[in-house]
């Protein structure tokens, strides 16, 4: 990373192998290229150079004493040893110093078994202790619910405290007093707060931080590492399912510098947790008359496509409405749709917590990233528009960190003062209403002082009453002049009433700067969901449709398919899509979990696998079809959603359901994407300024450890304090004047929808808004996660 | 949220105006963007305004003055050894025990200072008045043995000029 990009070569010789590296290597570096290993603990390719830990001590023609390959760079005729005598005395004296105070607790240490220190130990330790004095114990601290301590063990390579600086972007772990009083932690008990704070688990050359959920579960070699990918954003983040006993272990980073390098997000890491939770469905049941029943599969299929054809005979089936979760694999999506279409109707939908609609399309807009993911830190200036990067996509934030950290200008417009972990060079917060002012503002700038080009239709009559200031002139100045900029639409902004208008500025602003637009896209399938045709208005590989143009979730369904959706907590309205599905009069969830409200409203529960128990394909926003195979079978009865669409297809005596693999399925999607271009922007329409009444609005955001089914069951992330407490929270001048301010409790209202919570004073949100969160279980019974909202005491 | 997290109630106000004055004067001696480079200097400054010792508090309100990370001013406090992270007495004396000193007899100093004020090294009178340190080279071996109190260093120690001392101190 560090590594600097010059052409000058020089020729090294290590251990008489003669190579030509570039000049600048670090000999760790070149021996590392030549497959020579040099034992190491506090180097690591991704972070500085410490030099401390010593252990990469070698031997080097022409110097007096060993040298620390890894902070020593090559120079032309440079002879490196590794293995002379002076270097393995060296080194196993280090390593003997280094074992003076570790203590000999390798059978109880989870990091037995993929421990450097105890891999170093077996080729340069000796094989019994000169050390005959007390040895320093250190008393743990409790730093948070992921990552557990035992710091006796630390042997101070402060990987991890050089992660939380250069990576991470907030230092919360350091090393504190000196010498042998030296210990590494947070000093005062606090708990680290990082989303990416689990790779110091796997930085750890020791056993001194571990996995806390994964904690005394399990050997390394005991486990089986299956390929696979993350399934909670549209990063698509490589990652390793450990399997023993056909039950999954734990989750690692599998490295891929195209997109998550070694790094994982602790979403990703932690979200398998959820896998042995309580309420897994791991039988199909109906339910009769009040009473759910446990049946055999055949029973279940046949009941949930006698109850379709029903409620089809008796209305029609444009009648029916599938929605999906936007994680769901391209495979799952790929086959609901074809048996929805299959069946004559079109309402099928993933963008759960999307409100505005108004944008779609025969030729639609897809949610793509607009660049690859790498090159996001390559950028020299993005603009964000609603967008909680960090906790949303904690990759593409950490890409954006590195090139912020090299000069670029990122910039963001939210309706919330969300915390970046990079500097940026400007920062607007405002009201939902005011977002599309403010893009509206910046293309002012853009058409009238830099560029003065011609503008869309109707743009100029909007344009006039907008007012510019110098934050809004930064920010065009900055896309105008970035040899590469991308401008995107973030998550959280995609449930905002405006989104339509806001897609269309952000396009324009894009195009008017020659910047890319993209979108950081909800759930980790979204861009797949288009392609599979999982919206009403398109089929699969952009295939047209006829369709009427209402929202599914506006219509009046009558039988309604859910896949690993929640419809209380998955929509941006929560009130009204749960009442969309009670009404229904057949609903069949098919579900890896089941809820009180699951049980109310379905028919029949049919149990499905998530992401780690089957194989499919994963859509990321940069477009790369990301293949898996399930890891391990799903408990009980489930079984992979494809699977079970693929025999319901049968049972409705539909062509083409024949699929044997779920690779035929994908393979089948791929001849009718091929060609497809994928245009982030729809054709221009424009927008209006108008802003609502001047009421109280809802920011609805969106928590990051409540995005999914899974999330939402894994406890180690509920514990964390990144884990939103659902509760009022505006600032203190709307408090005061919506008359509330000295309310412990207050009622939030929206049309015929309330709910009582606690009040919280937050400086940070804007006038006249009031933030409630979504997919939490106390706000399910709200309505639009942005829109007009009442409070009363 | 987010937004809770960033205000969780500034400590800065636990630094007084003049030492605030007085750390700027430091701040004004790096660049602009290294700030943090000014952390020894204000920590000291507000040990002296907190009778001699940093509480996590104030380590916590000159990270947010500097902005650095709370834990990069703990890293720093608890590394140097005249940084005092619990309370000390009104008086403290360091006395040293460096080859020195111990060679021109501190150990007797040590001894005398002990049967005088009835603590050892590293403890502080039951009146909260004086703490005794022990502490290596000061760089006044010329006149050893001697003590420092305050910002005086006082050498060619024997019980007697001892004696004298502490009676001197308020």
């Amino acid at each position: 990373m560090n590594k600097q990009v010059t052409k000058q070569m020089v020729n090294i010789e290590i251990n008489g192998k003669k190579l030509q590296v570039p000049q600048g290597t670090m000999v760790i570096e070149a021996a590392d290229s030549a497959g020579m290993t040099i034992p190491r603990f506090c180097y690591h390719r991704k972070l500085s150079v410490a030099a401390n830990c010593r252990m990469c001590l070698v031997d080097i023609e022409k110097m007096p004493k060993p040298v620390p390959a890894c902070a020593t760079p090559v120079t032309d005729g440079m002879k490196v040893l590794t293995h002379s005598a002076k270097a393995l005395d060296a080194q196993k004296g280090v390593m003997e110093f280094l074992l003076i105070n570790h203590p000999l607790d390798c059978p109880v240490c989870d990091q037995g078994g993929e421990c450097d220190l105890q891999d170093t130990s077996m080729g340069f330790g000796l094989d019994r202790g000169r050390y005959h004095e007390p040895k320093r114990v250190l008393r743990d601290k409790d730093i948070g619910p992921l990552i557990a301590t035992e710091m006796t063990r630390c042997i101070h390579c402060t990987r991890c405290v050089r992660f939380g600086q250069e990576i991470a972007g907030i230092m919360e772990l350091g090393a504190t007093g000196r010498g042998e009083h030296m210990r590494i932690g947070t000093y005062v008990e606090r708990a680290v707060n990082s989303e990416m704070s689990g790779n110091v688990i796997d930085l750890c050359p020791v056993g001194a931080l571990t996995s806390k959920p994964y904690r005394f579960h399990g050997r390394a070699w005991e486990n089986i590492p299956i390929d696979s990918i993350a399934a909670h954003d549209c990063i698509g983040s490589n990652i390793h399912i450990e399997v023993r006993r056909n039950k999954v272990m734990r989750v690692l980073p599998r490295e891929n510098n195209g997109i998550n390098e070694c790094w994982l997000s602790d979403r990703d890491r932690f979200s398998y947790t959820a896998l042995d939770s309580d309420d897994r469905l791991t039988q199909p049941m109906i339910k009769q008359g009040d009473d759910w029943k446990a049946v055999d599969w055949p029973t279940a299929l046949n009941y949930a496509v006698e109850g379709l054809k029903t409620v089809i005979n008796k209305y029609d089936a444009r009648h029916l409405g599938a929605l999906v979760s936007p994680s769901s694999t391209l495979e799952e999506m790929y086959l609901l749709q074809k048996l929805m279409r299959g069946l004559g109707c079109d309402n099928i939908e993933h963008r759960l917590r999307q409100q505005d609609f108004s944008s779609d399309t025969a030729s639609g807009a897809y949610p793509v990233l607009g660049l690859p993911v790498a090159e996001l830190e390559n950028l020299n200036a993005a603009l964000l528009i609603g967008a909680c990067i960090r906790k949303d996509q904690p990759i593409a934030a950490h890409r954006l960190r590195k090139a912020a950290l090299k000069g670029a200008n990122i910039m963001a417009i939210n309706a919330l003062d969300y915390d970046f972990n990079f500097p940026l060079a400007e920062m607007l917060v405002v009201s939902p209403a005011d977002m599309l002012r403010s893009l509206a503002a910046i293309c002012k700038v853009l058409m009238e002082e830099i560029s003065s080009s011609e503008m869309p239709d109707g743009l100029s009559a909007i344009l006039a009453a907008v007012e510019v200031n110098g934050t809004h002139r930064a920010i065009a100045h900055h896309l105008k002049s970035a040899e590469k900029a991308a401008v995107l639409i973030g998550t959280q902004a995609m449930s905002q009433n405006e989104l339509a208008g806001i897609r269309a500025l952000a396009g324009l602003i894009a195009e008017s700067t020659n910047a890319s637009l993209g979108s950081l896209s909800e759930g980790a399938n979204a861009l797949g969901a288009w392609l599979a045709g999982a919206v009403p208005h398109q089929g699969p590989g952009g295939a047209t449709v006829e369709n009427d143009k209402t929202a599914v979730l506006a219509k009046h369904l009558m039988a309604c398919v859910l896949l690993n959706v929640e419809p209380e907590l998955d929509c941006a309205n929560a009130s009204a899509a749960h009442d969309v599905v009670r009404h229904a009069e057949f609903v069949i969830s098919m579900t890896s979990y089941m809820s009180e409200n699951m049980k109310a409203s379905a028919d029949v529960l049919l149990p499905i696998a998530p992401f780690a128990e089957t194989s499919g394909t994963l859509v990321n926003g940069a477009g790369d079809w990301q293949s898996f195979n399930g890891s391990c079978t799903p408990p009980g009865e489930a079984r992979p959603g494809w699977k079970v669409l693929r025999v319901l297809g049968n049972l409705f005596e539909l062509d083409g359901f024949e699929y044997l693999s779920s690779d035929e399925v994908r393979d089948e999607l791929k001849v009718r994407c091929e060609g497809l271009e994928l245009s982030p922007s729809g054709p221009w329409r424009c927008p209006s300024l108008d802003s609502g009444d001047g009421g109280l609005q809802r920011i609805g955001h969106l928590p990051m450890y409540a995005v999914d089914m899974l999330v939402r069951r894994a406890q180690p992330l509920q514990d964390t304090r990144d884990a939103i407490v659902a509760a009022i929270y505006l600032n203190a001048a709307t408090a005061k004047r919506t008359g509330v301010a000295n309310e412990d409790n207050v009622q939030a209202v929206q049309g015929s929808c309330s709910v009582s919570l606690p009040l919280v004073i937050d400086e940070s949100i804007p006038d006249a808004c009031v933030m409630i969160p979504v997919a939490l279980e106390e706000t399910s019974a709200l309505g639009a996660a942005y829109g007009v909202i009442d409070l009363c005491k | 949220m987010m937004a809770q997290q960033k205000k969780t109630q500034s400590k800065r106000g636990l630094i007084s105006e003049a030492s605030k004055a007085e750390i700027d004067r430091w701040i004004a001696k790096y660049p602009p963007q290294q700030k943090r480079s000014a952390v020894m200097a204000a920590l000291r400054i507000v040990q002296d305004q907190n009778k001699g010792h940093l509480s996590n508090d104030l380590k916590d309100a000159v990270a947010e003055y500097l902005d650095m990370p709370p834990i990069a001013v703990y890293e720093v406090a608890t590394f140097y050894s005249m940084y005092e992270l619990e309370a000390v007495g009104k008086h403290k004396i360091c006395v040293c025990t460096n080859i020195s000193c111990m060679l021109r007899g501190s150990d007797e100093i040590v001894a005398h200072l002990h049967k005088r004020l009835g603590i050892g090294l590293g403890e502080t009178t039951r009146d909260g008045r004086i703490t005794l340190k022990e502490v290596e080279c000061l760089g006044a071996c010329v006149e050893a043995p001697m003590f420092q109190i305050a910002d005086q260093y006082h050498g060619n120690l024997t019980p007697e000029v001892v004696d004298e001392i502490l009676d001197g101190l308020d």
